[in-house]
Order: C-alpha cells, then sequence, then structure tokens
C-alpha cells in the first residue's frame, strides 16, 4: 500500500467506525456526544492555532465566534425548518435540510467571520496587546448583546434545534450531525494544512518571527494578519452551528463565556503552538479529561489550570512544540510533515 | 537616469529630525558607501528608501519613479532589497524556510530554484545548514542568512545595513568579498557601513553622513585622500 494512501485511508476509517457505529448503536449515546464534542473542541484548537500559534498574536474571545455561529445558524434553520413560535410554521420542507442545514452552518460562519473581520480591523493597526484586550471584550459584549435579545431568549437561551434535527431524522435516519461535525474536523485540518503551507502562511508566520522583516519580504502584513483572522474566526462559527445542532438543540449565553474561549486556548498550548496534529491529540485528550472530570462540578477549574501550570513547567512548548507527527514518524511526513525543501538537485 | 535618487529628504521620528535634507545618488552597476557615525541617520537613510519611513519633505526616486506612493512591501516588488541593521532573520524557521521568505514576493519558481543555486554558491556554510533553525547559526551565519535572504528577492537595489556588524575580522572580509561578487554578478548596492576602511576599499564612491546631513560626497579615492575622513573615520592621524 503506498504511503500517500494511508492517511485517506486511515480517515476513512474513522468515519466508518464512527459513524457506522453510531448509527448501528453499537455507540451509545454518551459516546456519540463525545465524538461530537472531540470534533468541535478539534475545530476550536485547530483554528485558533492559527492566530495563537502560527501568527503568534493573543486572541482570547474564540468563544464569542462560536456563540456568533451558534445563534446565526440555529435561527437560521429553526426558521426554515421547525414549528417556532417567532418564525412561525417551518417554511421548507425538511427533507431540504440535509443539504440546508450545513449550508446555515456554513453561514453562521461567514457571520462570525464578519465579526472577526470588524474587530480585527482596529485591532491590527498596532502590533502590542491589543487584539488581546478587544477580543476579551468581545467575548463579553457578544455575551451580553445576546442576553439583552429578547427576540432570540435572551439569557434564557434559544431552542428549536432538536426539532430541526428531529424533522431531518424523520426523513432518514442515520447520524447526520456525527456526519458533517467530522466533515468540519476533518475540513479545518485540511484548511489550516493548506494555508500555513502556503506562501500566505508563510508570510503569516515571518510576521509572528519579525513583522518589519515580513514586510521587508514583500508581506502585506495588515492584509494576511486581517485574511488570518477572518478565517480563524469563521472556522469558530462553524464550531459554534455544529455545537447549536447538538444533543438538546439548545444554547445559550452563558455557553459561550470566557471559560469557553479558556477552554480552547488550552487545548491549544497543550497540544502545541504551531501544531496541528499536536492540537488535534491535546483536544481528543482535553475532550476525554472534560468528561472524566465531569463528576467534580466546577472543581474541574482547578485541576484544569493545575494540569496548565504543570504542563508549562515540564513541557514549556506543549505536548508536540512546533513539531507535527510527520517529524515524529517520518512515515506520516507526506501527510503531516513540514514542507520539502525545494534543495537544488545536485547532492 | 540614476537607479536610486534623494533630493533633500527630511525625516522625523516624532520630534526628532533625523534627517535633515539628504540628497544623493546611486547609478545603476555602482557600489556606494554611506559612512557616519553612530546616530548619523544612515539606518534612517535606508528605512526612508525601503518605505518603513515615510520622508515628511523631499523626494525618493527609484529609476525616476517617485516611491513616495508605495508601502513598504509594495517597494520589494519595485525590486529594493535590504538586509536590516541586526539582521532580522526568522529565529524559529529553518534556513531553508528564509531563504523561501526572501522569494516571497516572486512567483517563478524556475528563477527561485536558480537564484536558491546561486545563493548557496555564494554561502557554501548555508547550504550545509539549510535545515538548521536560523537561531541557532552563529552571527556570521546569521548575517550571510540575512544577504542570501534579501537576494533571494533577485533585486535590481540591495539596501544593506552594517553587514560587518559584530563579525571577526576574518569573516569580515569574506563579507566584503561576497559583496563584491554580488556587484559583478549585476546588483546595484548602498552600502551602510562603520568599518569605512572596507566599505571604502570595495566601494566606487561614498557619502559621508554627519547628524542627519551629508558632510561629504565624492568617490571611494577621494574620501580615502581627504583628511577629515582619515581623521574621523579611518583612524589616522
Ligand atoms: N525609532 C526611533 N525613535 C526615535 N528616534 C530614533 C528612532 N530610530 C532612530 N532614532 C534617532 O535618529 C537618529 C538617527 O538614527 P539611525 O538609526 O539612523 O543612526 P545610524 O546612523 O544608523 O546609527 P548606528 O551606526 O548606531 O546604527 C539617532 O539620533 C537616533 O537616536
Ligand atoms: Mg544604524
Amino acid at each position: 500500500m503506498s504511503k500517500k494512501l494511508a492517511v485517506p485511508l486511515l480517515v476513512l476509517a474513522l468515519f466508518v467506525i464512527i459513524v457506522g457505529g453510531s448509527w448501528l448503536r453499537i455507540f451509545n449515546e454518551y459516546w456519540q456526544v463525545v465524538f461530537f464534542y472531540i470534533g468541535i473542541n478539534i475545530i476550536m484548537a485547530v483554528s485558533l492555532n492559527l492566530i495563537n500559534g502560527y501568527m503568534g498574536e493573543f486572541s482570547c474571545g474564540h468563544a464569542a465566534f462560536m456563540a456568533v455561529g451558534a445563534y446565526v445558524s440555529g435561527i437560521l434553520t429553526v426558521w426554515w425548518f421547525a414549528e417556532d413560535k417567532v418564525f412561525g410554521p417551518p417554511v421548507l420542507p425538511a427533507s431540504l435540510g440535509i443539504l440546508l442545514v450545513p449550508v446555515a452552518i456554513l453561514i453562521g460562519g461567514l457571520a462570525a467571520s464578519f465579526v472577526g473581520l470588524l474587530i480585527a480591523i482596529p485591532s491590527f493597526r498596532t502590533r502590542g496587546d491589543y487584539l488581546a484586550i478587544i477580543t476579551l471584550a468581545v467575548n463579553y459584549i457578544v455575551k451580553s448583546a445576546i442576553e439583552n435579545m429578547e427576540i432570540i431568549g435572551g439569557p434564557r437561551g434559544f431552542l428549536g434545534m432538536q426539532r430541526v434535527m428531529n424533522a431531518i431524522t424523520a426523513v432518514l435516519d442515520i447520524p447526520w450531525l456525527l456526519i458533517w461535525t467530522f466533515i468540519g474536523g476533518i475540513g479545518t485540518i485540511i484548511l489550516i494544512q493548506r494555508f500555513v503551507s502556503s506562501t500566505f502562511g508563510k508570510g503569516v508566520m515571518a510576521i509572528r518571527e519579525d513583522e518589519v522583516a515580513a514586510g521587508l519580504m514583500g508581506v502585506n502584513t495588515r492584509w494576511v494578519k486581517l485574511i488570518a483572522f477572518m478565517v480563524s474566526c469563521g472556522l469558530a462559527g462553524v464550531a459554534g452551528g455544529l455545537f447549536a445542532h447538538g444533543p438538546g438543540g439548545y444554547i445559550n449565553p452563558g455557553m459561550f463565556t470566557i471559560l469557553k474561549s479558556t477552554e480552547a486556548m488550552v487545548m491549544v498550548y497543550l497540544g502545541g503552538m504551531g501544531s496541528i496534529s499536536g492540537n488535534v491529540l491535546s483536544a481528543v485528550f482535553f475532550t476525554l479529561l472534560l468528561e472524566m472530570l465531569r463528576p467534580l462540578g466546577v472543581y474541574k477549574w482547578v485541576v484544569i489550570p493545575l494540569l496548565l501550570v504543570l504542563m508549562m513547567l515540564f513541557r514549556p512548548s506543549g505536548l508536540m512544540g512546533s513539531r507535527e507527527l510527520g517529524d515524529v514518524f517520518p512515515q506520516l511526513r507526506a501527510w503531516f510533515g513540514k514542507e520539502e525543501e525545494y534543495a537544488p538537485a545536485s547532492n | 537616469m540614476p537607479m536610486l535618487e534623494l533630493q533633500d529628504v527630511h525625516a522625523y521620528y516624532g520630534n526628532i529630525h533625523a534627517l535633515k535634507g539628504i540628497s544623493l545618488t546611486v547609478e545603476e552597476g555602482e557600489i556606494v558607501t554611506l559612512i557616519g557615525a553612530n546616530g548619523a541617520g544612515k539606518t534612517t537613510t535606508l528605512r526612508t528608501i525601503s518605505g518603513l519611513l515615510k520622508p515628511r519633505q523631499g523626494k525618493v526616486y527609484l529609476e525616476g519613479e517617485d516611491l513616495d506612493q508605495y508601502k513598504a512591501h509594495e517597494i520589494v516588488y519595485k525590486g529594493v532589497a535590504m538586509v536590516p541593521e541586526g539582521r532580522g532573520i526568522f529565529a524559529k524557521l529553518t534556513v531553508a524556510e528564509n531563504l523561501d521568505m526572501g522569494a516571497y514576493s516572486r512567483r517563478d519558481k524556475k528563477g527561485i530554484a536558480e537564484d536558491l543555486e546561486r545563493v548557496f554558491e555564494l554561502f557554501p556554510r548555508l547550504k550545509e545548514r539549510r535545515n538548521q533553525v536560523a537561531g541557532t547559526l552563529s552571527g556570521g551565519e546569521q548575517q550571510m542568512l540575512a544577504t542570501a535572504r534579501a537576494l533571494m528577492a533577485r533585486p535590481r537595489l540591495l539596501l544593506m545595513d552594517e553587514p560587518s556588524m559584530g563579525l571577526a575580522p576574518v569573516l569580515v572580509e569574506d563579507v566584503f568579498d561576497r559583496i563584491m561578487e554580488i556587484n559583478h554578478e549585476g546588483t546595484t548596492i548602498l552600502l551602510v557601513e562603520q568599518n569605512a576602511h572596507m566599505a571604502l576599499q570595495v566601494a566606487h564612491r561614498g557619502y559621508v553622513l554627519q547628524t542627519g546631513e551629508i558632510v561629504l560626497g565624492d568617490t571611494a579615492d577621494g574620501l580615502r585622500q581627504n583628511p577629515m575622513v582619515q581623521k574621523a573615520y579611518l583612524g589616522m592621524e
């Protein structure tokens, strides 16, 4: 078997196991929810890594963009496919939902990316800690803005996505959400991997190392930062859209607080800044850990920071540092490694 | 038409009047050096050419075109590359990735590969170390990398800010040999140096900068024989 095929086959096998196993109820509902959260957390971590890892900026309000995606897509699908007291009866047949719910989730991503643009314009005017402060503020602003919008439930939250999902599964009973989440997670990994290994992505890393020198190489630093930030926020919006259609089909502003943003940051620093495979591993590990610590309730927020501190002490650059799986296991290099250099053929 | 022309350039850092009416020209194919004491405004002059600092008054022309309208990242596309003071290499990227960044403004894959070979010929040490993280290179190697990276843009005009800074005397000679070689291959060079002795050996012409003003401009030989230059910059009595 060729090496090039190994990873796609592995992904396919994972897909079959997770989706097939869930469909056949080999995995009970609890495990399906865990898979779902792993997918969402992979999207959150890998997308935040673009800003905090590759670009070396510090965004600490990733949950705000998740909230935008969650509400925008939730409102759209409820309006389209569910009986609702604000939006009235469904306006589209449920069979279309199989196609249009993912579209709504993508629209949620675009909305989040647009909010990202509004924030990026003032934040990237000057270098420094502006982005950290502004994203922190935005996290609070988005939360209180939603709390004050009575029409979408205010602090009580917004529900109805369960009815959407029920309507869709009534058409065809397969684990739609897991399928979309799987595609979202893999899509995010591929997108970010492509992005950072492109010329444009090299520009992102050059900015992290020395912004002035990057400009001297011809990198339009403001533009590159803007695009990278919008991509990252858009993906957080997609994660939010998936999240909104998850178990219970219910969202409220309290789900998208600074604590949620912190979770994303923990995953990035745990996995290693600038390592996609490290972030995927840490998302899996972190989700499972949260599940195991669930009985502790709020006290898990004693254990997790402690873990972070230990991590910083013993492995300051995270699980993987900036290495990829391909650097550790050369067999995988074709997929996860750094791009091969164009060394002259003469040697 | 000169390759580069500065006409009465004034530049400021806030209220600090760093350049007080600089005028100079660099002809195609020349090495022109800018010498002067610490704080004279040499780096500032290069910064106004590369677009990092906009003159408040006066003009910078590249082959007759006013550069005022262009930002730093656009000026690279005009054929100007800079080896910044303190080198400005990308410390966590490898040597190869740094060189890759040097060619950021280009799309001609074949030309880039050719130039990579060429800089590896110029600096064989970089070839040996192409997968090494740039931050772990020695000072001299980092200087080579900064120069090689600028060459990867295939510039017509190369601005070099103190390429000999912090290098051992043997390496300094080597660096200046490389500068001449680069020039022979057709790149015009504006060279800023503290080491006036070496700079005047490789340059065709030079200017002396004092507190933001050009006080002298002559051929390299002329400057070497000038008593003021001998006293202040060549350490002769
Ligand atoms: N960012 C800045 N802000 C304020 N003043 C500055 C700044 N950069 C340079 N200056 C001032 O401008 C003047 C010229 O500085 P410049 O860096 O051009 O000198 P230089 O000739 O390159 O000196 P050196 O040989 O030490 O590198 C100095 O007086 C310096 O203090
Ligand atoms: Mg200087």
